[in-house]
């Protein structure tokens, strides 16, 4: 008995020892230099990858801990243009409130965005539609227009400041390799990250920020479910051909794919075209003149229609109006385009990507890293920083009671949260897109009465709305 | 093998076919002085004999560390309420807490960690040990909780109204004597101080699911760890604790979900609960 609790107690030692030794080997082993040691290492300096670092920088409960951020790309001053980057992102109230509560939101302000107040989304087969007004759903606007850069840069000015110490941040950072941890319950050992200029840093916790190829997902070994939609999404800066008070976002589901206007000033706004690969390498290769002309015609153009289609379509509306429910008649005209930004046409692949697990013992992965979806309906970014906000949460709880931040049953919290808002999100998207996408008589049908039906119960365009704005 | 036969048929016998003598200490006015003392020899034997794998977080002490997840914030904000923005590491920062049945310190450790000045205290020599050393190997723990062995009663001759919080989670059902077990607790307590306890509720369900099934047929609970009579009902604490002139303020249910090592807390207290009380001034 005395001999066994002997044992124990040197084993219990050794095991001590072993695990400051490995600490020592790692400093003095001159093939793994490690030039510093990190609570934690964000990989990717992304929007959603410098919100984290902000997020985390800013927090009370993680001013102790040193973090690193690892940006591939060099730090570029960042200049306000007189034209907008053909880049934008749509940001939710929840992106919003996040940004506002990390004082981010004040620098997007200052300097430009265009907020959302209607959505009108209409079927280019039948005369389905379904109009979305932020004053009767949500008392604020459904959405603000913001450049990819700017917001970028707005998170990095913040990032920057003073207020934030323990962030450090590594610009132009080329990642050669990962080894993470392995967690076996008695000795943790640390997550390495291996740069090509041979500098070694580790960390407890890694987080993958690192976008739709993630690096750090591949060395979680993690299964990843993915496909390609064989579409690409064709950006450019639009001058429209009056001016108004753009606040409306539209959509048209044409038979090849939907093509969506977001405003960005009074005479300006944003286009995100999806289509077929074959078609969007056609339209690359037009005059811009002739490429506006493709748009016009997008917007406008009757596409052939189903007798019976129209028929079931007349037959429901009068049955809405004799109900006393909208019955989506009373659309708005969308505008007409006069020409493109100069140089801003460009194309970019869409597909989808889950990764089975956003966690691994002492790593998470956020964002692209994590899930990807289709612009359709500009959940991408929004689930990334939906991600970062639950992410910060769970990790200040954990410390807030005590323990380490890579304690997996916070992780596995984090995980599951998330992929319960994530996934939802990610089939209903991935739905609409298969859905839309079809133009026989029947689908085309069952989805314009669905559509119809949808804009007359409010009860469910609420719901709808408060999904996609949490 | 014949005789672990035997004993687990003894277990069983006992566990099962005991008719609950309704808490005899808590009714009867004989049994403070027939009984002047918390202890009882025969938990604390065996509790003392299945420590080796105490801090083991796959071991039998298993569900006691998970149990931190919702212990440690159920004590923390009972003593502590701060503004969201205003969180520190160390939300227990000059507490003093003491941890009644402390054991091998799975609870003192982690109250230590958040920054409470911990003394645990357990009767078993061994347990005490075994915690004691733990701490001290502990390099990343820096304000170390400090342990005796004693009781409580003891505990209450040198330390009448020392204490900001005392706990005693998963305690009082191995506790022979509770009322004197309570009062001593409370004697410890500041006026205006705060204690907490964890215990199964004496129910048909605690033990057919949490004794019969998860000791004898799971192996959730080390064989012998509970024994129905002893435990006691929310109505008895409530009641044990206001004749000792404290204001309950909450009464929680406690639910563990042994397959995914996960405690939650939930309406029903028909298994487990929690109980948070005030010392009146």
């Amino acid at each position: 008995m005395l001999l066994r609790k002997n044992v124990h107690r040197l084993l219990a030692t050794t095991f001590n020892n072993r695990a400051i030794l490995s600490v020592r080997t790692l400093c003095t082993n001159k093939e793994e230099n490690v030039k510093d040691k990190y609570d934690i290492i964000i990989a990717g300096g992304g929007m959603v990858g410098c919100t984290l670092a902000c997020a985390l920088g800013k927090n009370s409960l993680m001013s102790h801990l040193k973090i690193l951020l690892l940006e591939g790309s060099p730090n570029q001053n960042y200049q306000l243009k007189p034209e907008y980057s053909n880049r934008v992102v749509a940001l939710n109230q929840n992106t919003k409130s996040l940004m506002s509560s990390l004082k981010i939101w004040r620098h997007v302000e200052k300097a430009r965005l265009q907020p959302i107040r209607y959505m009108q989304v209409w079927d280019a087969c039948s005369d389905a539609l379904i109009l979305f007004n932020s004053s009767d759903i949500l008392d604020d606007d459904i959405a603000y227009v913001v450049e990819n850069d700017l917001l970028l840069h707005a998170v990095n000015t913040e990032l920057t400041s003073s207020k934030i110490r323990n962030v450090q941040i590594v610009y132009g950072a080329k990642i050669s390799d990962y080894r993470l941890s392995k967690d076996d319950g008695k000795i943790a050992t640390h997550n390495i990250v291996k740069m090509t200029n041979g500098d070694v840093y580790a960390c407890d916790l890694l987080i993958g920020a690192d976008g739709a190829n993630s690096a750090v997902r591949k060395a979680m070994g993690v299964q990843y479910l993915s496909w390609n939609y064989d579409q690409m999404g064709i950006v450019a800066t639009l001058h429209l051909a009056e001016e108004s008070e753009n606040v409306t976002a539209w959509q048209r589901w044409l038979p090849t794919g939907p093509i969506a206007l977001l405003p960005l000033d009074n005479s300006r706004s944003s286009l995100v075209w999806s289509m077929w690969q074959d078609d969007a390498k056609r339209l690359l290769k037009l005059t811009e003149e002739e490429f506006v002309d493709a748009i016009n015609d997008a917007l406008w153009k009757q596409y052939p229609r189903s007798k019976g289609v129209e028929a079931c379509m007349s037959w429901m509306s009068s049955w809405l109006k004799r109900a006393g429910l909208p019955d989506g008649a009373s659309r708005q005209l969308p505008p007409s385009v006069r020409s493109i930004a100069v140089g801003s046409r460009a194309a970019f692949p869409l597909g989808f990507g889950h990764s089975v697990r956003y966690i691994a013992p002492g790593v998470a992965l956020v964002g692209d890293a994590a899930h990807r979806v289709h612009p359709l309906a500009g959940q991408g970014v929004n689930l990334g920083f939906g991600d970062v906000k639950d992410l910060t949460e769970f990790l200040s709880d954990a410390i807030y009671t005590g323990y380490e931040i890579t304690h997996h049953s916070w992780l596995e919290k984090y995980e599951s949260s998330r992929q319960r808002h994530n996934v939802p999100t990610q089939i209903a998207v991935d739905a609409l897109h298969r859905l839309y996408t079809i133009d026989l008589p029947p689908v085309v049908l069952a989805r314009s009465l669905g559509l119809q039906l949808t804009n007359a119960l409010y009860p469910i365009k609420k719901l709808i709305m408060s999904h996609a704005t949490t | 093998m014949a005789q672990i036969r035997k004993l687990m048929k003894n277990h069983w016998l006992k566990n099962v076919i005991d008719t609950p003598v309704l808490s005899k200490s808590i009714t009867s006015a004989n049994a403070a002085k027939t009984e002047n003392s918390t202890i009882k020899e025969d938990e604390i034997k065996m509790f003392s004999n299945q420590n080796e794998d105490w801090w083991n977080l796959n071991g039998p002490a298993k569900a006691l560390h998970s149990m931190n997840a919702i212990r440690v914030p159920l004590i923390r904000d009972g003593l502590v309420q701060c503004p969201y923005e205003d969180r520190t590491p160390t939300p227990l920062k000059d507490k003093k807490i003491l941890d009644v049945g402390c054991g091998g310190g799975i609870l003192s450790e982690a109250l230590a960690k958040i920054g409470a000045e911990v003394t645990g205290i357990d009767a078993s020599r061994n347990l005490i040990d075994i915690a004691q050393e733990h701490c001290q190997e502990n390099i990343k723990l820096i304000n170390k909780p400090k342990y005796v062995c004693t009781t409580v009663e003891e505990h209450l001759n040198d330390h009448n109204e020392y204490y900001d919080g005392v706990v005693a989670s998963e305690v009082i059902e191995h506790v022979a004597n509770k009322e004197l077990f309570i009062k001593s607790c409370v004697g410890v307590l500041k006026p205006g101080g705060r204690i907490f306890f964890t215990t199964p509720n004496r129910t048909r369900a605690t033990q057919i699911l949490g004794i019969c099934i998860s000791e004898y047929v799971l192996n959730i609970v080390p064989k012998g760890t509970h024994h129905y009579d002893m435990l006691v009902t929310p109505n008895e604490m409530s009641f044990l604790l206001e004749r000792n002139n404290c204001h309950v303020e909450l009464i929680y249910g406690l639910f563990y979900n042994f397959l995914q090592n996960r405690w939650s807390f939930v309406n029903s207290q028909m298994l487990l609960f929690a109980i948070q009380a005030q010392k009146l001034e």
